[in-house]
């Protein structure tokens, strides 16, 4: 990631009763744009792409003004490749021609445009494939030759929406592969639209969280992971979240909005009585038991089972009873069948103060 | 229990039998009252090689017409969000359900000598346009060209607009974008209203006798053609008419094979 900003824009669209107002100073990189459904994502990207006119703001890229003040150009005057979850290649055209266009409509002459084509294809690994028709290839050869489609005009901002959403999850994983190679070697700036917080940490240097058409969050991964800042984000990040106010004495508690409490072995430095405090809880140092255990840890509720959804040896247990909070619990496979952990069931759960970060709200 | 369903299912099928024999049964009669054993000397008779050469040239002239003032006018209707389009739509379709000699009519008071435009016309460029084989292919244009936008319209709209967006973002303008993605894309659109339209036009006669008159190699186009030779020559009359159901029957067929379904 350079010092310089590269794509600089702060994008206002109002749709009907929704309004979305985020944004963007980056560098080159890859910039992921998380959020909830309906959260404003989508509309931000067309935005950039010139297909929804802003209503305030403005869109920078590398020194040139693409919209703002009076300014709005056009989509076909903006150096920008866009990749939808569909890959939406030309049917009629074969992968080669599909790759082609953009060239082609940008005036390269035909020759020049097809052997362009020939060498993104081959990017991706699909040079084999440059003359079948997008109905002859599978769904994963299809998004990778859409990604070949949108770079084959030297973008400058690359943007992604949901561009592995639509894949099973076996070409997933394996087009993230060729997505995050692809990536590596691409100059501009890309702006990465999804709710798959595997595809944000593996391939963003940089998250903003959008939420009801408002960046609640914006940071490194790393300091996303460390200190998410709303329930979205600590759910993206796979960390419990909790609001609370610090209560006086010792030790150091947090009281809960809903009228419970949770108690820290730290609070941060200067933080007094009544200062408002965020707190995150590990699933994986959340401790199951049947019954209340003899050495307790600091923290112990009862509570009632939600939801339990398994991925390999670990089961996360979804559990309610905390005022205001849900509680997500990592265990084994082992610990769901010995507890019982079905949904309805009521178990212990314990959680020790030194495994409660906390950092201001 | 087969002989049960068949009485439940006979108010369903007694009417649609009655429907097809309505339908079928004229043009059976077209082909018993035909005169076979002379069908080549009726063939022969100038009204009728005159006439069909006529409606192929007019049918030809209109769908190039069609084809280059509809399908831009489809997409516009198709693409558009300004509130007056729905209006521009239903303009569009008056033709469709307009009586055709009115449409006539319509188009004397406009291209007419006393018409709105026809007046300029002949005063400053000597044109006058009612009663010539211009004026044929005019009505022709006027009673297709809604077929052929409206068909051809429904299947731009269905045409995933995310498409037009990626084609945009490659560096498409909107030209280009209809050129090379939207017209390859709905084809199979296109030749159906195509088929529409030209059926429309081949049996234009309302508007035409109106506005163009019948004049032998000029203006009587085959179904006018037909109406002239129905008196004088009625085996001329049916033979014109057996080769107009034909000619449909095979193009209709030929679209609906390889665009139809």
């Amino acid at each position: 990631m350079s010092a310089e900003v590269f794509l600089d824009a702060r994008v206002e669209v109002v749709l009907g009763g929704f309004r979305a107002d985020v944004a963007l100073a980056r560098g080159r990189g890859v910039t992921a744009l998380l959020g909830p459904n309906g959260s404003g994502k989508t509309t931000v990207l067309k935005a950039l792409a010139g297909l929804h006119t802003l209503t305030s703001g403005h869109v920078r890229v590398a020194g040139r003004a693409w919209a703002g003040d009076v300014r709005h150009l056009p989509p076909e005057e903006r150096a920008v490749g866009m990749v939808l979850a569909d890959p939406l290649l030309f049917p009629h055209l074969s992968l080669l021609d599909n790759v082609a266009f953009g060239p082609r409509s940008r005036g390269m002459p035909r020759a020049s445009a097809r052997a362009r084509a020939a060498e993104e294809l081959g990017r991706v690994g699909l040079a084999d494939l440059a003359g079948r028709r997008p109905s002859e290839v599978s769904q994963g050869q299809a998004q990778r030759a859409a990604l070949a489609r949108a770079l084959a005009t030297d973008p400058e901002l690359l943007l992604l929406d949901e561009p592995l959403s639509a894949l099973d999850p076996q070409t997933r994983s394996a087009t993230r592969a060729d997505l995050a190679h692809r990536l590596r070697e691409f100059p501009g700036a890309t702006v990465l639209v999804t709710h798959d917080p595997l595809d944000a940490l593996t391939l963003a240097d940089q998250l903003v969280f959008v939420e009801d058409g408002r960046v609640v969050q914006a940071g490194t991964p790393t300091e996303i992971i460390a200190r998410p800042r709303s329930r979205y984000v600590a759910g993206v990040v796979g960390l419990n979240l909790v609001h609370g106010t610090l209560a006086p004495g010792t030790p150091a508690t947090l009281a809960l909005p809903g009228g419970g409490e949770l108690v820290v072995a730290e609070v941060p430095a200067g933080a007094g009585a009544g200062d408002e405090l965020l707190a995150t809880i590990n699933p994986a140092a959340v401790t199951l038991y049947t019954a209340p255990p003899e050495a307790s840890a600091r923290n112990l509720w009862q509570l009632d089972v939600a939801a339990v959804t398994v991925t390999g040896q670990r089961a996360r247990v979804r559990l309610h009873g905390i005022p205001g909070t849900d509680l997500v619990a990592e265990v084994t496979l082992g610990a769901v069948a010995q507890l019982g952990v079905s949904p309805g069931a009521r178990l212990w759960a314990g959680v020790k103060a030194t495994e409660v970060a906390v950092y201001p709200a | 229990m087969t002989t049960r369903r068949a009485v439940a299912r006979l108010p369903l099928v007694a009417p649609a039998s009655v429907g097809v024999a309505f339908v079928v049964l004229p043009l059976l009669a077209l082909l018993i009252r035909a005169d076979w054993a002379h069908l080549g000397t009726h063939l022969s008779s100038p009204v009728v090689g005159q006439s069909l050469r006529l409606s192929a040239l007019t049918t030809s002239l209109t769908m190039v017409a069609v084809w280059g003032l509809g399908t831009p006018l489809a997409w516009l209707l198709a693409r558009s969000e300004h509130p007056l389009t729905a209006w521009g739509r239903a303009l569009i379709t008056v033709p469709l359900v307009l009586p055709p000699v009115v449409g006539g009519v319509a188009l004397l008071m406009t291209w007419g000598r006393r018409g709105v435009l026809g007046g300029w016309l002949e005063s400053t460029l000597g044109v006058t346009l009612p009663f010539t084989t211009a004026a044929v292919v005019m009505a022709e244009i006027f009673v297709a060209m809604p077929f052929y936008v409206i068909s051809v319209e429904g299947s731009m709209r269905g045409l995933d607009r995310r498409f037009d967006e990626i084609a945009a973002t490659l560096g498409a303008g909107p030209v280009r974008t209809f050129r090379t993605v939207v017209v390859p894309m709905v084809l199979p659109g296109i030749a159906a209203g195509s088929a529409l339209a030209w059926a429309r036009a081949l049996g234009e006669f309302g508007a035409t006798i109106t506005f163009a008159g019948s004049f032998p190699g000029r203006t009587q186009t085959a179904p006018l053609g037909v109406y002239a030779a129905l008196e004088r020559d009625p085996q001329a009359a049916i033979a014109l008419s057996l080769v107009m159901l034909l000619v449909s029957v095979v193009v209709l067929g030929a679209l609906r094979s390889r665009w139809l379904r």
